[in-house]
C-alpha cells in the first residue's frame, strides 16, 4: 500500500523535511510578523547604556537565568508578588532574551528601583546577610573584576545601541559588581511602576487592632527579622535604611509607610503581606521604641 | 550467507566515551543537587550552580545521549543496510571530533562562555564544531543507507534519518548570532522573537534528539531481545509521520502566559495534546509486541529495561501534553515539577533503553558473554529506584511550591513570601540529592559489569556468536 517511494531514501528525506517545516513555518517563522512591531513599542523602554550592558553580560556569564525568570505572568499571585505582567515591547532590546524557565529564586523582571543600590551590593556579595536561608551563591568576586571599556564599546556598536564617548571612558575602574547592580536597577523600569497597594483594600482602621497582644508581638518580631532587619538592622539601629529605634511616627503613619513603601526612596511596599501582618510589624517596631 | 565485514571497533569506542560523559553528567548533577541545599558548595567563579547546571545538561544530552546514539546508529545502520559503513575513516574522525567538542564545551561553559539559551548554551566557535560533527555523522549514515544491500528500509532507519535532518534544521536556525569576540556573540533575534525561536528549538530538540533516536533503538533492540518481530510495521510508520509532523508545532507551550501572541500559545497547546496519539502509537506497538511474551519480563533482563523504558516514555508523553494545558501550566511551570518531569525522560526513558542496547551489544563488542546477569538486575533496580525517588519527590515538591506561591489570603494578601517557599523545599532537595546517589550506584554497577565482561567474561561459543 505504500508503493516504492518508501524505499527511496531521497524521497523519504524530502518528505520528512517538508513535514518538519510545516509546523516550523506556522509557529516559529510567521510570528515574526506579529512580535516586536510598532504596535508592541513602549515609549519608556530604552536600549541599555554601556554599564548596564556590561552588567547584563555578567548576568549571562554567571547563568543567573538558571534560577531567576524575567517574565511576570498575568496571574493574580504573580502580579501581586512581582508587579505588573510583562509586555512584549519591554524586551525589544534584549539579545538574547533572558526569560528563564525555573524559579529557584524570585522573578527579577521588575527588580529595578525596588531596593537601593547598597542593598544589591551587599546581597550580591553575600545573600545570606539579608536572607539567612537563601541558597544563592555569593558573588563577592565580581568586586575584583574590571569591566573592559573597549569590549563594551564594540558590543554597543554591534547592537547599535546609542552611547556617549564619556560613558565608555567612565567605565574605566568600574567593577563587574557595579555593572551587574546597574543592570538590576534597569530591569522593568521602562514601564511605569504600578503600586500593588492600590489594588488591595485600604486600611480600615488607624488603630493597631492587635494592641499589646504578646503573640502578635512575637509574630511581628519574626516578620521584622524576615523583611526589615536587612536594611534597618537587627536591633532597629539602621543600616541601608534609617534607624527605627527612636520614636517618631504614630501607628497609622508607620502602617502607611510599610504598606505603601517609599518607592522613590528604595523602600518597597509590603502591602502584599496583608494588613494584619503589617499591623503586627508596626506593633513590634513601636514596642521596641519604648 | 556471508556476513559483511561490519565495523565493531568504532561502536565499542563510542560506547566507552559516551559512558564516560554520562558519568560526568550524573556526578555534576549530584553536585548541583547538593549545592541547592548547601550554598557553600558553590565555588566561584568556576564551580557555581549557574555555570555547572548547563554543564550537567550538555554532558547529559550531548555527551551521554548523543554519544550513545552515535554508537548505536553506526551499529544499526550497518546491519539494517547489510553492508559495512560507507566510510570507516569518517567514523574515526567523528569519534575524535566528538570528544574534542565535548571537552571544549565543558571547558568553555565552566569559563562562563555561554549564549544562555537553554540546551543551546555553547558559544559560536563550539557551535561550528557541533555542525561539522553532525555533517560528518549524517553523511556517513545517509551514504550507508543510499548504498545499502537490503531493499527494505526498516522503521528504525526512518527514525534515524529524520533525526539527522531535524537536528540540523533546529540547531542552525537557533544558533544564528552576531559574534563580538572569540567567545561572545549576540543572538540574531530579539526579546519575544528570541524566546519563540529558542523554545521551538528547545522543545523539538526533545523530539529530534531524545525521542526519535531512542525510538529507533527501541524498534531495533526490542525484537532482537525478545526474538519476536515488532507487532505492527504499519502502526510504527503511521506513528512516525504524525510524530514528525506534529512535534514542531508545540514549542511555544513553554511560553504559555508570556507575551508571545495568544494564537501561537493556543496552537502549541492544541498540538501538544494531539501529540499523545503518535507517542502512544509507539508505546502500544511496544506493548502489543509483547503479546504472549510477557514471561520474558521475568526471564530476560533486557526486556525489563526496554519495557520499563517505553513505559516511562508513555508516562512522559501523557504528562507532557497535560503540562501544556494553560491552567496546569499556570500552576506547575517554573516549579520543581519540571525537573521531575525531565528526569523521568532522561533517567527513565532514554537511559533505560540505552542500558538495554549496551547490554545487548556487550557480547558483540567484547566477544564474551556478559559477566553477571544478577549484577545487571541490581543495576536495573538501583536506577529504577533512583529515578522514581527523584521524580516523585520533585512532583510533590513542585505542587507544594506552586501552592505556596499562589496562596492568597481573604484580604487579597500573599500568604507566603518567596523565601518561605524555598525553606519548605530543603527536605525535598535532600531527597533528590540522595536519589542521585542511588542512581550513581546503579551506574557504577553497570560499568563494573561491562569492565568485568571485557576482562573476565566467558569467551563466546560458536552458537551464541
Amino acid at each position: 500500500m505504500f508503493g516504492s517511494w518508501e524505499i527511496k531514501p531521497s524521497v523519504f528525506l524530502a518528505l520528512a523535511t517538508l513535514a518538519i517545516l510545516v509546523g516550523t513555518v506556522v509557529t516559529m517563522v510567521l510570528p515574526f510578523a506579529w512580535i516586536n512591531t510598532e504596535g508592541d513599542r513602549i515609549e519608556g523602554v530604552t536600549p541599555y547604556n554601556p554599564l548596564e550592558l556590561a552588567g547584563r553580560d555578567v548576568y549571562i556569564r554567571e547563568g543567573c537565568n538558571n534560577c531567576h525568570t524575567q517574565t511576570i505572568r498575568p496571574l493574580v499571585a504573580e502580579v501581586l508578588r512581582y508587579g505588573d505582567y510583562s509586555r512584549a515591547g519591554e524586551f525589544v532590546h534584549d539579545r538574547p532574551h533572558l526569560w528563564g524557565s525555573r524559579r529557584t529564586g524570585p522573578d527579577l523582571a521588575r527588580i529595578g528601583g525596588k531596593y537601593p543600590d547598597a542593598w544589591h551590593y551587599q546581597h550580591m556579595a553575600d545573600p545570606t546577610v539579608f536572607v539567612p536561608r537563601s541558597n544563592m551563591p555569593a558573588y563577592a568576586f565580581l568586586n575584583n573584576r574590571q569591566v573592559d571599556p573597549d569590549l563594551t564599546r564594540r558590543k554597543m556598536e554591534i547592537l547599535r545601541f546609542p552611547y556617549e564617548v564619556e560613558q565608555i571612558s567612565a567605565l574605566r575602574g568600574k567593577t563587574e559588581m557595579d555593572a551587574i547592580v546597574a543592570y538590576m536597577q534597569k530591569l522593568g523600569t521602562g514601564v511605569e511602576r504600578t503600586e500593588v497597594a492600590a489594588t488591595l483594600a485600604s486600611p480600615t482602621t488607624d488603630k493597631n487592632p492587635f494592641g499589646d497582644d504578646p503573640q502578635a508581638l512575637k509574630e511581628g518580631a519574626d516578620l521584622y527579622r524576615q523583611h526589615c532587619a536587612a536594611c534597618h538592622g537587627a536591633d532597629l539601629q539602621g543600616g541601608i535604611g534609617p534607624e527605627l529605634a527612636t520614636p517618631g511616627r504614630d501607628d497609622a503613619d508607620l502602617f502607611q509607610v510599610i504598606f505603601h513603601g517609599i518607592i522613590e526612596g528604595g523602600m518597597p511596599s509590603y502591602a502584599t503581606l496583608g494588613q494584619e501582618r503589617v499591623w503586627k510589624m508596626v506593633g513590634y517596631i513601636q514596642s521596641r521604641q519604648e | 550467507m556471508e556476513t559483511p565485514n561490519y565495523n565493531v571497533a568504532i561502536v565499542r569506542s563510542f560506547i566507552h566515551w559516551s559512558i564516560l560523559w554520562g558519568v560526568v553528567a550524573i556526578l555534576v548533577g549530584v553536585l548541583i543537587s547538593f549545592q541547592l541545599v548547601y550554598p557553600n558548595l558553590n565555588l566561584p567563579p568556576y564551580l557555581t550552580y549557574g555555570r555547572l547546571r548547563p554543564l550537567h545538561t550538555n554532558a547529559g544530552i550531548f555527551g551521554w545521549a548523543i554519544g550513545s546514539f552515535f554508537a548505536l546508529y553506526l551499529y544499526m545502520v550497518q546491519r539494517l543496510c547489510r553492508r559495512p559503513l560507507w566510510s570507516d575513516g569518517l567514523a574515526r574522525f567523528q569519534l575524535y571530533l566528538f570528544n574534542f567538542t565535548i571537552i571544549v564545551a565543558a571547558v568553555t561553559l565552566l569559563m562562563g562562555f555561554t549564549q544562555s539559551k537553554e540546551y543551546h548554551e555553547l558559544e559560536w566557535p563550539v557551535d561550528i564544531l557541533v555542525v561539522v560533527l553532525w555533517v560528518v555523522f549524517s553523511v556517513n549514515v545517509l551514504m550507508t543507507i543510499f548504498k545499502r544491500k537490503e531493499q527494505q528500509m526498516y522503521v528504525s532507519l526512518w527514525f534515524m534519518a529524520a533525526s539527522l535532518i531535524g537536528v540540523a534544521i533546529l540547531y542552525l536556525v537557533n544558533s544564528a548570532a552576531i559574534p563580538v569576540s572569540l567567545f561572545k556573540s549576540y543572538s540574531a533575534y530579539a526579546g519575544a522573537n528570541d524566546a519563540n525561536v529558542q523554545w521551538w528549538y528547545g522543545h523539538n530538540a526533545v523530539a529530534m534528539v531524545l525521542t526519535l533516536p531512542p525510538l529507533a533503538i527501541f524498534y531495533y533492540f526490542l525484537p532482537k531481545s525478545t526474538g519476536v518481530a515488532i507487532y505492527s510495521h504499519r502502526l510504527s510508520i503511521v506513528a512516525f509521520w504524525s510524530l514528525v509532523f506534529m512535534y514542531l508545532w508545540t514549542g511555544a507551550h513553554h511560553l504559555l502566559w508570556t507575551p508571545i501572541p495568544d494564537w501561537v500559545q493556543t496552537l502549541a497547546m492544541a498540538f501538544s495534546i494531539m501529540l499523545i496519539a503518535p507517542s502512544w502509537g509507539s508505546v502500544i506497538n511496544g506493548y502489543l509486541s509483547m503479546n504472549g511474551q510477557w514471561h520474558q519480563m521475568r526471564e530476560n533482563y533486557l526486556v525489563k529495561f526496554l519495557i520499563l523504558g517505553i513505559t516511562f516514555y508513555g508516562l512522559q508523553t501523557l504528562q507532557g501534553p497535560l503540562q501544556a494545558v494553560r491552567s496546569f501550566s499556570a500552576f506547575i511551570h517554573y516549579t520543581e515539577w519540571v525537573p521531575g518531569h525531565v528526569h523521568m525522560g532522561a533517567l527513565g526513558w532514554v537511559s533505560l533503553v540505552l542500558f538495554a542496547a549496551f547490554y545487548y551489544l556487550a557480547p558483540r563488542i567484547y566477544g564474551r558473554e556478559l559477566y553477571s546477569i544478577p549484577l545487571a538486575n541490581l543495576h536495573f533496580w538501583l536506577v529504577l529506584l533512583g529515578q522514581l525517588i527523584y521524580s516523585v519527590s520533585m512532583w510533590i515538591a513542585g505542587v507544594q511550591q506552586a501552592g505556596m506561591w499562589h496562596a492568597i489570603g481573604p484580604d487579597g494578601s500573599l500568604a507566603y513570601s518567596f523565601v518561605e517557599s524555598l525553606i519548605e523545599m530543603y527536605p525535598y532537595y535532600w531527597v533528590r540529592a540522595f536519589s542521585g546517589v542511588i542512581y550513581v550506584a546503579g551506574v557504577a554497577v553497570f560499568i563494573y559489569n561491562l569492565a568485568m565482561t571485557a576482562r573476565r567474561g566467558k569467551p563466546l561459543t560458536a552458537a551464541t556468536a
